[in-house]
C-alpha cells in the first residue's frame, strides 16, 4: 500500500528541509563568516525597535487595540538588548501609557478603550521597564487591584475583560501584575489554583481551558501562575517536564504544541519554563519519590486509584492529602517572587540550551534587525520580544544563581551576544525588577 | 444592508451621522507606537468613540460597530459596545452568526470573534447546537489544528449538547492525519466527557485496541503514545497491567527503529511497577547502539533504557540524563 504523507509530515518536512539548508550552508562557511552569522546585530535589532516606538505603518492598524503589548514588546526587546531610550522617550512612554489607564484601574489596548487584564500586564511590565519613581508612580495600584478583583469570577478563575473570556492567560496576568506591583491577596488568589490544576492535560502541558490541548503558551503562564501563588506542587510536575522536554524539535527551536510547527516565539513559552523547572526540582523529586513509595504499596493505593474525572490530579490529591507543603502563607505571597529567582538552580537545563540558541540566531534572526517566527515568515516585534527572552534564557540557564555572569562558553556566538537577564517569572528584565521592587515592596 | 457603497462614502458626508460630532483619540502630544491611520479607520474610531461614550445603543451604532470590526477585528471595546446594542435592540442573533462568520473568514485567530460567538450560541440555546458544530467543522476544514476552533467546538458540546457524531468526526480527522494532536485530544475529550459512551472506564478497551494499531503504523508518531497513557490516567495500576500497554512497547522495540516512544513508555511502566521479563532486556540489548552508548553491563534495565535514550536522543540527553539519576528513588 502507498502511504501518502499526511498534512503534518508533509509541513513539518518542508520547514526541516529549510532549516536543514540554512545549518549546512552555515557548516560549510569560513570560521569568520561563521562567526559574522551568529552575531546579534544590535544595532540594527535597536533602529527597528526605537523605529517602531516612534511610527508605525498603517498596516498596524489591526493592532490597534494592543498598544500597550508594541511598547512592551519593544522595550522589553531593548532592555535584553542592554539598550537605554533617552529620558524625553521614557516620558512618552509613561505619558501615553497613563492615557491607556481606566479612570477605574486597569489598562486597556489604546486611550479610551476599556481595560483589559493583558494589555494591564504589558502596560505594568512596560512601566517596570522604563523604570524611574515617576514610571512606577503613575500606576494606580489601588485602583488596578480593584479591576482584578472585578475581573475574578465566581470560579477562581479571571476575565480579560468586563464580561470577557476566562483563561489561563488572564489568570496568569492577573496573578503576574498583582504579585510585582505587591498587591496579591489571599482574596484574588482563591481559587485560581484549582481553575488552573484543572487544565493539565493528560499531556502533561497545559491548556487554555479545561479539556483544550496542552499548549507552550498557557503551560508558562499557568506554571508561573502556579509559582507566584504558592501552589506549584499540586501540579504533575515530572509529567510537564516530560512534555516540555518533547517540545524541543530537530530545528532546535520549540513547538507550541504536540506535531505542530517549530516557532521562535515558543523559544521563551517553552524554553521559559526550564529555569522554572531548576528551581523547582526538589517538588519534583518529592513526587517521584512519592510515585516510588507507592509502587511498593499497591494495595494501600486507595488515594489515586480511579478518582474521578474532574477531581483527576492523582499525584496533586496525594500531596494535598499528604501535606508536604504547608497550606498557602498569604502574609508571604509578596516575597514569591523575589524569593524564587534568588533560589538556586539544583540541576543544569532539561533541554539542548546550544541548539536553540543556534535556532533563534540562525534561522529566526533578521539581519536587518528583528527576529520571526521561522524561515519564510516576516518579523514582527511579538517575536522579536519573545526570541530575545528567549536567548537570555539560554544564556544564563547554566548559571547556579542570579546575580553573577555567564562564562563565554554558555554563550553562542561572540560574548558581545550577552542579553541582560530577565526575571523567569514575570519577564522582565532582572535588575529593572529589583529597582521596582524597592518601590513596591515598602507600599 | 450592503454596503460595500455605503462604505466608500465618508462617515462626515453621511447625512445619518451630520448630528454626531467625531471624537479624536486622545493621544497625547508625543504618542510613542503611533499608528499612521488611514483616513477610513480613524474617521471610522472617532465615530465609535462618540456613540461609545454617549452609550448610543442605536441600528446605526450597530452599522459603525460592524465598520471597526471589518477594520479591526481585535477591538474588544467595540465587540462588546456591540454586544450591548444587540441586548438593547433585541436584534436577530441568526444575523449576528452571519456576520461572524463572514469576519472569521479573513481571520479565524483571534479571541473576540470567538468570544463573541460563543455569547451568542449561549443567548440561542441548544437549538444552536448543530449550527455551532458545522460552524467549527468548516474553520477546522481549512486549519484542523486551530486552537480556538477546538475550545468553541468542546464549549459548545459541554454546554448545548450534540455529542451524537462526535466520536466519528475524531475518527474521521485522523483518518485525514494521525499526526493531528488536536484531534486526539478532542477524543480524549470525547471519550472522558460525552455522556453518551459511558466514560473512560467503559471506552478504555476498544480505546486501547484503537490505539495500539496506530502506533504500530506509526511508532513516531508521539500524539498516540501520548493519547495512550492518558487512557489510564486515573488508573495507572491497570497502565502498568494491561499487556497491550508493554507488548507494544516490545513490538516496537524489535523492529529496531524510531523506537524513542516505545523505549520511554517502558521506562515509565518500570518507574510504576512494571516487572520486565528478560525479552524486554533482550530487545533493549539487540538495538543497534554502540557498547559504550548503553553503560556497565551491570546496569538495570531502567538505566540502560535511559543511556540507550541519551544516545539516540541527543536533543533530550540532559533530560534522560536526569532521568537516570532519578531511578534509585523509584526502582529499587
Amino acid at each position: 500500500m502507498e502511504v501518502i504523507p499526511t498534512v503534518t509530515q508533509r509541513e513539518q518536512w518542508m520547514v526541516e528541509s529549510q532549516v536543514f539548508g540554512i545549518y549546512n550552508n552555515f557548516k560549510e562557511l569560513p570560521r569568520r563568516a561563521q562567526t559574522v552569522l551568529l552575531e546579534i546585530v544590535c544595532d540594527k535589532h535597536t533602529e527597528y525597535l526605537t523605529n517602531g516606538l516612534r511610527r508605525l505603518p498603517p498596516s498596524f492598524c489591526v493592532l490597534d487595540a494592543n498598544r500597550p503589548w508594541l511598547c512592551y514588546w519593544i522595550l522589553h526587546s531593548l532592555a535584553l538588548l542592554g539598550e537605554s531610550i533617552d529620558v524625553n522617550l521614557k516620558h512618552h512612554v509613561v505619558d501615553f501609557l497613563s492615557r491607556c489607564q481606566d479612570p477605574l484601574g486597569g489598562y486597556g489596548g489604546g486611550p479610551g478603550q476599556m481595560p483589559h487584564l493583558a494589555t494591564t500586564y504589558a502596560a505594568v511590565n512596560s512601566i517596570i521597564t522604563v523604570g524611574g519613581r515617576r514610571a512606577l508612580s503613575s500606576i494606580n495600584r489601588d485602583r488596578l487591584y480593584a479591576f482584578l478583583q472585578r475581573m475574578k469570577d465566581p470560579s477562581g478563575s479571571f476575565r480579560m475583560h468586563e464580561k470577557g473570556e476566562i483563561d489561563v492567560r488572564a489568570c496568569y496576568t492577573a496573578v503576574s501584575v498583582a504579585s510585582i506591583l505587591n498587591i496579591l491577596d489571599y482574596k484574588l488568589v482563591e481559587n485560581v489554583g484549582d481553575y488552573i490544576l484543572s487544565c493539565q492535560t493528560y499531556e502533561g502541558g497545559i491548556a487554555g481551558e479545561p479539556g483544550s490541548e496542552a499548549h507552550g503558551g498557557y503551560t508558562f503562564c499557568g506554571l508561573a501562575a502556579m509559582i507566584l501563588i504558592n501552589e506549584v506542587h499540586r501540579l504533575d510536575l515530572p509529567a510537564l517536564v516530560n512534555w516540555v522536554a518533547f517540545r524541543q524539535g530537530v530545528e532546535g527551536g520549540f513547538q507550541g504544541r504536540t506535531n505542530k510547527l517549530v516557532d521562535g516565539c515558543y523559544s521563551f513559552w517553552q524554553g521559559g519554563v526550564f529555569p522554572l523547572i531548576q528551581r523547582l526540582l526538589r517538588s519534583i523529586e518529592e513526587q517521584l519519590r512519592i510515585i516510588g513509595c507507592r509502587k511498593h504499596d499497591n494495595d494501600s493505593s486507595k488515594i489515586n486509584v480511579n478518582l474521578p474525572e474532574e477531581t483527576r490530579q492523582m499525584h496533586s490529591g496525594l500531596f494535598e492529602q499528604k501535606g508536604l507543603q504547608e497550606p498557602p502563607d498569604v502574609a508571604k505571597f509578596s516575597d514569591v517572587g523575589f524569593d524564587f529567582v534568588k533560589r538556586s538552580a539544583d540541576i543544569g537545563p532539561l533541554f539542548q540550551n546550544f541548539a536553540l540558541q543556534q535556532y533563534i540566531i540562525l534561522c529566526s534572526q533578521i539581519m536587518d534587525g528583528g527576529f520571526r517566527d521561522k524561515p519564510g515568515k516576516s518579523r514582527d516585534f511579538y517575536h522579536t520580544c519573545y526570541c530575545l527572552s528567549g536567548l537570555s534564557v539560554c544564556q544564563y540557564i547554566n548559571l547556579e544563581t542570579a546575580d553573577s555572569s555567564p562564562i563565554a562558553q554558555e554563550v553562542l556566538g561572540p560574548y558581545s551576544n550577552l542579553l541582560e537577564q530577565t526575571h523567569p517569572l514575570y519577564n522582565v528584565v532582572l535588575e529593572r525588577y529589583y529597582s521596582a521592587r524597592e518601590l513596591f515592596s515598602h507600599l | 444592508m450592503d454596503s460595500d457603497d455605503e462604505q466608500t462614502i465618508p462617515l462626515s458626508q453621511r447625512p445619518e451621522w451630520a448630528d454626531v460630532k467625531p471624537v479624536p483619540q486622545d493621544d497625547g502630544p508625543n504618542p510613542v507606537v503611533p499608528i499612521a491611520y488611514t483616513d477610513e479607520f480613524r474617521e471610522t474610531m472617532d465615530y465609535f468613540r462618540a456613540v461609545y461614550l454617549s452609550d448610543e445603543h442605536s441600528s446605526r451604532s450597530l452599522q459603525l460597530t460592524s465598520e471597526a470590526i471589518n477594520l479591526n477585528a481585535g477591538n474588544y471595546t467595540v465587540w462588546h459596545f456591540r454586544r450591548l446594542i444587540l441586548e438593547s435592540l433585541n436584534a436577530d442573533l441568526h444575523e449576528e452568526l452571519d456576520f461572524v462568520e463572514n469576519i472569521a473568514k479573513k481571520n479565524s485567530k483571534n479571541y473576540q470573534i470567538w468570544h463573541h460567538r460563543r455569547w451568542l450560541a449561549e443567548k440561542l440555546g441548544p437549538d444552536a447546537a448543530f449550527r455551532e458544530i458545522e460552524f467549527t467543522k468548516k474553520i477546522l476544514s481549512l486549519d484542523a489544528k486551530n486552537y480556538h476552533a477546538w475550545s468553541h467546538r468542546q464549549w459548545v458540546l459541554k454546554t448545548l449538547g450534540g455529542w451524537e457524531d462526535e466520536l466519528e468526526y475524531c475518527n474521521q480527522l485522523l483518518r485525514d492525519d494521525i499526526f493531528n494532536n488536536s484531534a486526539w485530544n478532542q477524543r480524549h475529550f470525547v471519550v472522558t466527557r460525552s455522556p453518551l459512551l459511558g466514560g473512560l472506564d467503559a471506552m478504555r478497551d476498544s480505546e486501547v485496541d484503537y490505539t495500539i494499531e496506530a502506533i504500530i503504523t506509526y511508532p513516531e508518531n508521539e500524539s498516540s503514545w501520548r493519547y495512550l497513557r492518558g487512557l489510564y490516567k486515573n488508573d495507572l495500576k491497570s497502565w502498568v497491567n494491561d499487556p497491550r500497554v508493554s507488548s507494544v512497547c516490545l513490538k516496537i522495540l524489535s523492529t529496531k527503529t524510531r523506537c524513542i516512544f516505545a523505549l520511554s513508555t517502558l521506562l515509565d511502566l518500570i518507574c510504576h511497577g512494571f516487572q520486565p521479563s528478560p525479552e524486554y532486556e533482550e530487545a533493549v540489548n539487540a538495538l543497534p547502539l554502540q557498547r559504550s552508548d548503553v553503560g556497565p553491563s551491570s546496569s538495570s534495565l531502567a538505566e540502560t533504557i535511559c543511556s540507550v535514550l541519551e544516545a539516540i536522543d541527543p536533543l533530550r540527553g540532559n533530560y534522560w540524563n536526569w532521568r537516570k539519576e532519578q531511578l534509585p528513588a523509584l526502582v529499587t
